[in-house]
């Protein structure tokens, strides 16, 4: 199982901006290792977040996004004790998802 | 005398090039750069695996590590690494963050500590054990003790390290980072004879770094250093490494904490 | 922990089914890999079905002039029209253009932030596909450099 996201989400007004550090290796499939043989890609595809239970953001990566991905929305209607829950899927079909109050 | 000649030349011819006594615009767009990705900082995922390690039971001993006595008494975090390296009574010798912590998991764990690669085994959990203390003082100035003896001699050790020239290249420490204004490529190099510099250099490890996607202790950055310099690598706890990073302390007393940073 | 993982998971694919069943609007039920594959802003544009991109004051590229190093380089893609169905990350002199993309709900903001891979220095691209299909984009250069030292 992956390790945990980090997700911030700050409450300003009626919207909070949500910031999510990921743990992932986001191979691109064009490294060579020391050996000399292509890394095979190994990257995070879709990503999705939900307020409340309620989806409210979906997003598709390529491998082209750094490794360790950091990603920053803004989402509108939310206040502070709103649950914001960050999920990401990768192209071996592995899977992550974590859940943060809004403060 | 003709190697030297030589390798000073080659070395200005990259330095010299590019020198410009103010901070010229590229050096701000890259200040920019730096400060854009400090925020969202990967470390933040070991210092999350470090407060774990911390506060989880472990070892034959099946203790936690929260009675570490980082040098302001059993489980006191908050300034605790801007006081280190320090020495320790209990161990008899001066030590640096990751030392303590490696001789906390092994006298209150029990457990047989494999530290001697860099971010191999142990040392991994070391490092974001490292990074959770690190954090909790960010911000407070440096502190470094100098008053005892072996932290004494540990300064006078690491200043002496800090210029002597030696290997293929000639390099000292100082080749590099006694002046100000110095550059490789477009990486400026901090005149580490100097307070601020210093201080902001010795508190910018723990960083998580960029180009490797490691996160990267001192002892670690220190012992590349040296690779660059094509002298021979010290090992984990190296009373080398460790002088070094007294003196390097010392020099930046006063500096508010940065760590953990993130470097390219 | 487990439990609620599990219950997570469970409202993640119940959203899935109410995407599939079109009760959500604005959600790619599969991964796009056309449009991850094409090589230039217009090819992907054409590979989500929508028009040539259109250079627009209305989308903005947020982004450093140097990176030091192009394993990271934080980039930021916004919009203030309306109507938006989709924001795209793209870095023209990439394997393949597109970094990421970004499906706009009434409940997010078209305003997004991620970091890019760059192999070498290249002008980055926000683009905005609408929901009639037509495309804007801004663009902006980012330079690449290779640093000296370990900092």
């Amino acid at each position: 199982m992956a390790d945990p996201m980090r997700i911030r989400a700050q409450a300003a007004g009626d919207k909070a901006t949500v910031r999510v550090l990921m743990s992932h290796e986001m191979e691109s499939g064009q490294r060579k290792d020391s050996a000399g043989k292509l890394v095979p890609a190994w990257f995070i595809q879709e990503v999705s977040a939900s307020l409340n239970g309620k989806v409210v953001m979906t997003a598709e990566w390529g491998p082209a996004v750094s490794k360790n991905p950091f990603m920053q929305f803004v989402v509108k209607g939310a206040k502070a004790g709103d649950k914001i829950a960050v999920s990401w899927k990768d192209n071996k079909g592995d899977s992550r998802t974590d859940e943060a109050t809004v403060s | 005398m003709k190697r030297w000649t030589l390798a000073t030349s080659a070395f200005c011819a990259i330095i010299c090039s590019t020198a410009s006594l103010a901070q010229s615009d590229s050096e701000k767009a890259i200040d920019e750069y730096r400060a854009m990705i400090a925020d969202g900082n990967p470390a933040d995922l070991w210092e999350a695996k470090g407060e774990d390690l911390w506060k989880k039971k472990a070892g034959p001993k099946n203790a936690s590590l929260e009675k570490c006595d980082l040098g302001l008494g059993p489980g006191v975090l908050k300034g605790a690494y801007v006081q280190l390296p320090r020495y320790f009574a209990d161990a008899g010798k001066v030590m640096d963050v990751e030392m303590r912590l490696s001789y906390c998991m092994r006298t209150l764990q029990g457990k047989e500590v494999k530290d001697s690669a860099y971010n191999k085994d142990d040392h991994k959990d070391i490092i974001a054990l490292a990074t959770y203390v690190v954090t909790l003082s960010k911000g407070m100035p440096v502190n470094v003790p100098q008053e005892h003896a072996e932290e004494k001699r540990m300064y006078d050790l690491g200043k002496q390290a800090f210029f002597y020239r030696a290997g293929p290249y000639d390099f000292a420490c100082a080749t590099c980072h006694n002046a100000d204004g110095k550059r490789i490529r477009l990486q400026g190099l901090p005149n580490l004879t100097k307070n601020g510099p210093a201080g902001r250099a010795f508190t910018s490890w723990p960083a998580y770094r960029v180009s490797n996607s490691q996160l990267w202790p001192m002892q670690q950055r220190l012992n590349d250093c040296l690779r660059l310099q094509r002298f021979p690598h010290p090992k984990f706890g190296s009373e080398a490494t460790v002088a070094l990073s007294v003196f390097m302390g010392v020099t930046g007393k006063g500096v508010p904490s940065l760590a953990p940073t993130i470097k390219r | 922990m487990q439990t609620r993982r599990e219950t997570l998971k469970q409202s993640a694919v119940v959203a899935g089914l109410l995407a599939s069943a079109g009760l959500i609007p604005q959600q790619a039920a599969a991964y796009e890999k056309a449009a991850f594959d094409a090589k230039t802003a217009a090819d992907v544009t054409k590979a989500l079905g929508a028009g040539a991109p259109v250079e627009s004051k209305d989308v903005t590229i947020g982004g450093p002039d140097i990176a030091e190093n192009g394993a990271v380089v934080p980039l930021t893609a916004s919009t203030t029209l309306a109507g938006v169905k989709r924001v795209l990350i793209l870095v023209e002199k990439n394997p393949a253009a597109m970094v990421a993309m970004f499906n706009v709900s009434d409940a997010v903001e078209a305003n997004f932030a991620t970091r890019a891979k760059m192999g070498q220095s290249s002008d980055v691209y926000a683009v905005a596909i609408m929901n009639d299909g037509k495309a804007f984009f801004a663009k902006k250069e980012v330079k690449v450099t290779l640093g000296g030292c370990g900092g």
